[in-house]
């Protein structure tokens, strides 16, 4: 598979007695969205933080694209008020950068006017772009981003969607996206990918543009960045989050 | 008077110099009970070094680094927060210096200048080890200067961006242990930590970048030692307390100093 940049083949996972990950495969491909649902403890960290080579899986083999080059947007990053740093210091961090390279990237995700100011002092949409760019100043082959959207506002999030779109298509780049929500993910989305414990379920989002649910949420469709996944599984899961044969939808691990 | 505070006065800055962008790195990483735990357990460095008779300097150095590297190995586990480990290893080790030097008995060993410090009676060895040791630390510290930013700010991205995490982490706990190590002839055993990080705390108020804070950090520690040496020699008080009231003085100084931009 020559165009994958990252393939999982059968991978499990295990803390202990504790299965985290059940034979997931899966697929990343350059110029492909590819979003990560599933309920809290579907083990969609675990299997971000194996695709980035941060864990190792318990079986199964993770194969990347040799001279692979990662970007990446940690789900939650808070900087202590003790560390005096600007926008522009943080980014070049990142990489050995000159301070142009920095300023241009900055100007990608619309921020140039942040270079300036502390951290600590953006907004949560405002340090969510930052974040964006430090991801891309290595001009990465995958992007992960872990929760991009998480604590934005809906116009901030529609913003962050509308830049990481911009990017997927200007580096031509895989993009492997967890999800926040469940039912909602961004549009542009090549791939949906549904995790608990194992993929439950995975394919292109529906097009959503006459869902009455959805025009009455987000207005015009053509404005939109977001769009409704309908889930259909073929199994369900028990209290315990294992799969039973049954073939009723029933989702979230939980008893409803 | 000149000649006989010059030791000191020397053995000090050389402290001071090392201490403000170390204890920087404590402050923002939150590791001021780290550096507790590291000096605390120094006493029973030195208690070795009697009982072994080597040079307390290197035991001490050899205790504190273990005591980084028995933490590191302690971390890996998932069920005892990180605050309460340092809280066992800091005691643990303090009692079982202070076990060990009542074992010893030994005469020459003075516990209270150990505990708080002996700065007039710094030898030229002294201060060759204090500036070694010095010097070594602040080569390391601006080879690894980014990657500690890195590292301080989010490990797994720094690691997806390609810095070696856990030698970096290694290595800033080494060098706090050399710290310690130099700097216990100073101030003491129970204020080192004092030296890192109120000039450190009180950098951050007037800084504008991680370089400037520990850059301030550094003067300041120097002008406490400076502050704390006149006083103690003409109040007749204990110099290393006394280098740590100045601390303090300075710190309350640069948070209650009016600031009219930002």
């Amino acid at each position: 598979m020559p165009d994958s940049l990252l393939r999982l083949n059968d991978m499990s996972l295990h803390f202990g007695e504790k299965s985290v990950l059940e034979h997931v495969s899966l697929s990343l491909k350059r110029g492909e969205i590819t979003t990560l649902i599933g309920p809290n403890g579907a083990g969609k960290s675990s299997l971000v933080r194996i695709a980035l080579g941060l864990l190792k899986p318990s079986s199964g083999e993770v194969i990347r694209q040799t001279g692979l080059r990662l970007g990446y947007m940690p789900q939650k990053l808070v900087i202590d008020d003790s560390l005096p740093l600007t926008v522009l210091r943080f980014l070049q961090l990142a990489h050995r950068s000159n301070k142009s390279t920095a300023l241009n990237i900055l100007s990608m995700v619309e921020g140039q006017h942040l270079a300036k100011q502390a951290v600590q002092k953006l907004s949560g949409g405002e340090f969510q772009r930052v974040l964006l760019a430090r991801a891309i100043l290595r001009k990465p082959d995958l992007l992960v981003l872990d929760e991009p959207v998480q604590g934005v506002d809906m116009s901030g999030q529609r913003e962050l969607y509308r830049l990481i779109t911009r990017v997927r298509d200007e580096f031509n780049c895989g993009v492997l996206m967890v999800s926040h929500d469940l039912h909602l993910v961004m549009k542009q989305t090549d791939h949906v990918i549904c995790l608990n414990r194992h993929v439950c379920c995975a394919g292109l989002p529906e097009n959503i543009s006459n869902h009455p649910a959805y025009l009455q949420l987000f207005g015009q469709p053509e404005e939109s960045e977001l769009a409704i996944y309908t889930h259909h599984h073929d199994h369900q899961h028990g209290l315990s989050g294992d799969a039973c044969s049954d073939d009723s939808h029933e989702h979230d691990g939980e008893e409803k | 008077m000149m000649e006989l505070l010059l030791p000191s006065l020397l053995g000090g800055i050389g402290v001071a110099l090392v201490a403000g962008p170390l204890g920087s790195f404590l402050v923002w990483r939150r590791m001021a009970y780290f550096g507790d735990t590291l000096s605390h357990s120094a006493l029973l460095g030195v208690a070795l070094g009697y009982a072994l008779e080597l040079n307390i300097n290197i035991t001490v150095i050899v205790v504190c680094i273990s005591m980084a590297l028995g933490l590191v190995a302690l971390q890996q586990q998932r069920y005892i927060a990180n605050d309460t480990l340092l809280g066992i290893l800091a005691h643990s080790s303090l009692a079982l210096g202070l076990v060990v030097v009542s074992l010893l008995n030994d005469s020459r060993l003075n516990l209270s200048s150990f505990l708080f410090g002996d700065l007039l009676s710094v030898t030229t060895e002294d201060l060759i080890t204090i500036y070694a040791g010095s010097i070594s630390v602040l080569i390391t510290l601006v080879l690894l200067w980014r990657p500690l930013l890195a590292i301080t700010i989010h490990e797994e991205l720094a690691e997806v961006e390609g810095v070696k995490v856990f030698w970096v982490r290694l290595a800033l706990m080494v060098i706090i242990a050399l710290v310690i190590a130099t700097a216990m002839k100073i101030v003491g055993i129970l204020l080192i930590t004092a030296l890192m990080l109120i000039p450190a705390a009180s950098a951050r108020r007037w800084a504008s970048s991680p370089e400037s804070m520990a850059v301030l950090a550094s003067i300041l520690g120097m002008i406490a030692v400076c502050g704390g040496l006149v006083m103690a020699y003409n109040f007749d008080t204990a110099l290393g307390p006394t280098i740590v009231v100045c601390c303090t003085l300075l710190f309350l100084l640069c948070y209650l100093w009016p600031k009219k931009s930002v």
